[in-house]
């Protein structure tokens, strides 16, 4: 949230050793379930809550978890706000140039479009799209002959699509499951799933290294000994698929 | 980088849309100074699109508004009095928000009015649509505080004016026409001016509330909030931003006072009104 | 918060929303209309210092005082508050952030704008890096708070500036003639008197006041709209409550709660313009002193 925690500032030095009694503060969005969200007791939920949880504690971290809106997410993970960002956020190139990733917890998921029923499958290429603004998939459109249609917040890409704003919505398929499901037959999945992204992976700032290392030690761990895929099965029902 | 006048090429037209000039707008170190002024005046195009149609198509409903306030029938009084307090009470922000909300709770396919001899349909998925949804809710907000600025003039139509009407006969609409309307006119001209600038000043909030932005086709102020995300700089596009809206102002003021100063001719010197610009009321 | 909320799915209507108006997240809405009265109130004193100020150097003989304070009023009154809502607390944040700089890191040697970022060293900081997140939400809250007062406050100083010179004239002349000097005169004849003339300027003030707070959101303070996108929102089965789009409800609600506010300010101020009007030389105070005497 904290638009006011102002500067983006690239720390052209070490932040010093990780030591186990340091508080890591993680950062996250709160609003894309089921990889983040605010549950109804306004605490912080969802796969990368539990997960992130679970990597602190076998890293010997002390944790604390800080929501942010996505728009600002990296400025202020730059900034020093915040140590590392778990929201969903696929590894990209340009993503890279600003902040480093561990390695992907989650392999490529896949993307899908969501449109009413008997909309034409053609509104992929020449229809209006609506997305979430700054995401992988904001850039597909944006690429593409389709009309972009960006929202700040995810939800809001929904209620687009049912009231014809946009034609269809382009959003991880984890994500839209739950709302074609429960729609009773109001949204369907509209065309082939792509995979835009390379994964999705943990960010922390350039110079963090030994952060970077420590989580990547663990991911190795927790994808070796199958504890990750079980979170996967929990929290993806299947939607994504494990290591 | 580009020049000054490809980006003028580029953004100048570019809030209509995207088949408007350059597709994608400027990202990140590729900013020009250039680029900024001409976007942002680009934008212009929605304040002054908003504020004259909100100010054209909303006079007609303040004045029967007002009217409709001033008179003695409570059958009559209570529902434009109800009406008015409802838009000034509450803030123009949330008026936004509250209202997409309902506009897109409406059926898409249009509500269909029957006449007897014919169906009427209501287009009712345009209103989702800043440039139809969010105009007909600064119409209805801005002719609620014309409205009160109305009443307020009605009330202190000096009471010889009416009373010459009177002795010349006019009664109803003909009185209303060339004896009331003509002096309320002439009263809240001044007030009226100011309103004109605070509705043209609010045009700014409707991009920032629950309307999207279509192809990224936003106000001034939409665009300069994109810089000031993109550059992480707040000290070149608010500045820019409030340049254009001193000078949207001062046009304002002198378009308005030549109205004045028409409407006043008849006076003597001394007794004419000044327009004075008191901008107080944010929505 | 009830004992029976244990399992949302399985109870009847009204235990569902005795238990859904009782969430985390509802209790948390609840307090965002504690804040925003809590803004009100912090900015209207503000706004009345700065308005004093403001109009005392309008009034100032010293000539480029009285442009600076012509010069502030006219500005804010030309352009859109937002403009400055925005612009404020992000200047002034880098501005603190840049005197702290050169305070705390006088060694530093590259430039602090860099193409499109703004770099300090990490002492420079504010809030200090690593403080708590309410730390944060504090410092937040008093940036935005210093851009209400700011705003307000040039509305403020030009009704003052306008009640001040409507103090007739003759009275200071009165005070000048028993020898008062121009400080004295102001304090113990204008200063008395003006609040009068500048009640009417000062309650649409505040009027204004109330209906500007939403847009604390666009700071990005959670503030009730936030609550009310974020709750009326579509809920899936992810959540314990799920439920439609109820947006429209929240945002009515909103809508009471400043019509209220409002209404409840508008009744004050009639009361209060009542009272002041007692012995002023002024339409109402004459028709009051005539009342009294009849």
């Amino acid at each position: 949230m904290n638009k006011l925690s102002i500067g983006l500032v690239a720390i052209a030095f070490s932040f010093g050793s990780v030591v186990a009694s340091d508080v890591v503060r993680m950062g996250s969005e709160g609003a894309y379930p089921p990889y983040n969200f605010i549950n109804d007791n306004n605490e912080l939920d969802g796969f990368e809550r539990e997960f992130g949880d679970l990597l602190c504690e076998r890293a010997g971290l002390t944790c604390e978890w800080v929501i942010n809106d996505w728009d600002t997410i990296i400025p202020n993970l730059v900034a020093g706000n915040y140590d590392t960002i778990m929201a969903g956020m696929s590894i990209t190139e340009a993503r890279s140039q600003v902040i480093s990733f561990t390695q992907n917890y989650l392999p490529p998921d896949p993307s899908a479009y969501v449109a009413l029923p008997g909309t034409d499958v053609s509104v992929i290429t020449d229809g209006v799209i609506a997305t979430q603004s700054n995401t992988v998939q904001s850039g597909v459109v944006a690429d593409g002959s389709a009309d972009l249609l960006e929202f700040p917040t995810p939800d809001e890409t929904i209620a687009a699509v049912r009231n014809g704003e946009a034609d269809a919505v382009l959003a991880d398929k984890a994500y839209l499951n739950r709302f074609v499901q429960e729609s009773g037959g109001q949204l369907v999945f509209l065309g082939d799933d792509i995979y835009p992204g390379a994964g999705v992976g943990m960010g922390v700032r350039q110079s963090d290294n030994e952060l970077r290392e420590t989580f990547d030690r663990v991911i190795s761990e927790m994808k070796a000994d199958g504890s990750l895929n079980e979170l996967i099965l929990k929290w993806f029902e299947g939607g994504i698929d494990t290591f | 980088m580009r020049t000054c006048a490809e980006s003028f090429d580029s953004y100048i037209l570019r809030s209509l849309g995207r088949d408007y000039g350059e597709r994608l707008l400027p990202r990140g170190l590729d900013i020009t100074l250039c680029d900024q002024f001409f976007l942002i005046a680009s934008g212009l195009i929605w304040n002054v699109y908003f504020a004259v149609l909100a100010v054209v198509l909303a006079f007609s409903l303040a004045t029967a508004l007002a009217v409709g306030k001033f008179s003695e029938k409570p059958l009559i009084s209570r529902p434009c009095n109800a009406f008015i307090f409802f838009f000034r009470g509450s803030p123009l922000f949330i008026q936004f928000f509250f209202f997409y909300s309902v506009f897109v709770l409406l059926p898409r396919q249009g509500i269909n009015i029957n006449l007897v001899f014919t169906t009427l349909t209501v287009e009712t998925h345009w209103l989702t649509r800043a440039q139809v949804g969010a105009l007909l809710v600064l119409v209805l907000n801005t002719a609620a505080y014309t409205a009160e600025l109305f009443y307020g003039a009605l009330r202190s139509i000096p009471k010889g004016d009416l009373e010459a009407a009177d002795a010349y006969g006019m009664t109803g609409f003909t009185k209303f026409r060339i004896v009331v309307w003509p002096t309320m006119m002439r009263l809240a001209w001044p007030s009226y001016t100011n309103e004109v600038i605070f509705l043209t000043h609010s045009t700014t909030l409707l991009f920032l509330s629950a309307f999207p932005a279509r192809q990224q086709s936003g106000d001034a102020l939409y665009y300069a909030r994109y810089f000031v995300d993109q550059t992480f700089n707040p000290f070149v596009a608010y500045p820019i931003v409030a340049g254009y809206f001193i000078l949207l102002t001062l046009l304002i003021i002198w378009g308005f006072s030549l109205v004045n100063t028409r409407l006043n001719r008849h006076l003597p010197k001394a007794k004419r009104q000044r327009i004075r610009f008191r901008p107080q009321y944010i929505r | 918060m009830f004992s029976f909320c244990s399992d949302p799915s399985v109870l009847p209507q009204w235990q569902w929303f005795a238990c859904y108006l009782t969430t985390g997240t509802h209790l948390a809405f609840y307090r965002s209309f504690l804040v925003v009265i809590t803004l009100i109130l912090l900015a209207a004193p503000a706004a009345l210092l700065m308005g004093f100020a403001g109009a005392i150097a309008m009034r100032s003989h010293f000539t480029p005082l009285s442009w600076l304070g012509k010069g502030y009023t006219g500005l804010v009154r030309g352009v859109p508050d937002i403009v400055f809502f925005l612009f404020v607390p992000i200047a002034i944040g880098q501005g603190v952030e840049y005197v702290l700089h050169l305070i705390n890191c006088p060694d530093w040697d590259q430039p602090v704008r860099q193409g499109s970022d703004f770099l300090v060293c990490r002492e420079a900081k504010m809030p200090p890096v690593g403080s708590p997140a309410w730390v944060r939400d504090i410092y937040g809250f008093i940036l935005a708070l210093i851009a209400f007062a700011l705003v307000f406050g040039a509305f403020v100083a030009n009704t003052l500036y306008g009640a001040m010179n409507a103090v007739p004239r003759a009275q200071v002349e009165t005070a000048e003639a028993y020898g008062m000097n121009r400080r004295q005169s102001f304090l113990h004849i204008v200063m008395p008197q003006m609040w009068v003339f500048a009640l009417p300027g000062l309650s649409n003030i505040w009027m204004i006041l109330i209906k500007a707070t939403p847009l604390l959101f666009l700071l990005g303070i959670q503030d009730i709209v936030y609550w009310a996108r974020e709750l009326g929102g579509q809920k899936t089965s992810f959540y314990t409550y799920p439920h439609p789009d109820w947006r429209v409800w929240y945002f009515l609600a909103v809508l009471v709660f400043y019509l209220s506010l409002t209404w409840v300010s508008e009744r004050f101020f009639e009361h209060l313009m009542n009272r002041f009007n007692r012995g002023q030389a002024t339409a109402d105070g004459e028709r009051q002193r005539k009342g009294a005497t009849a």
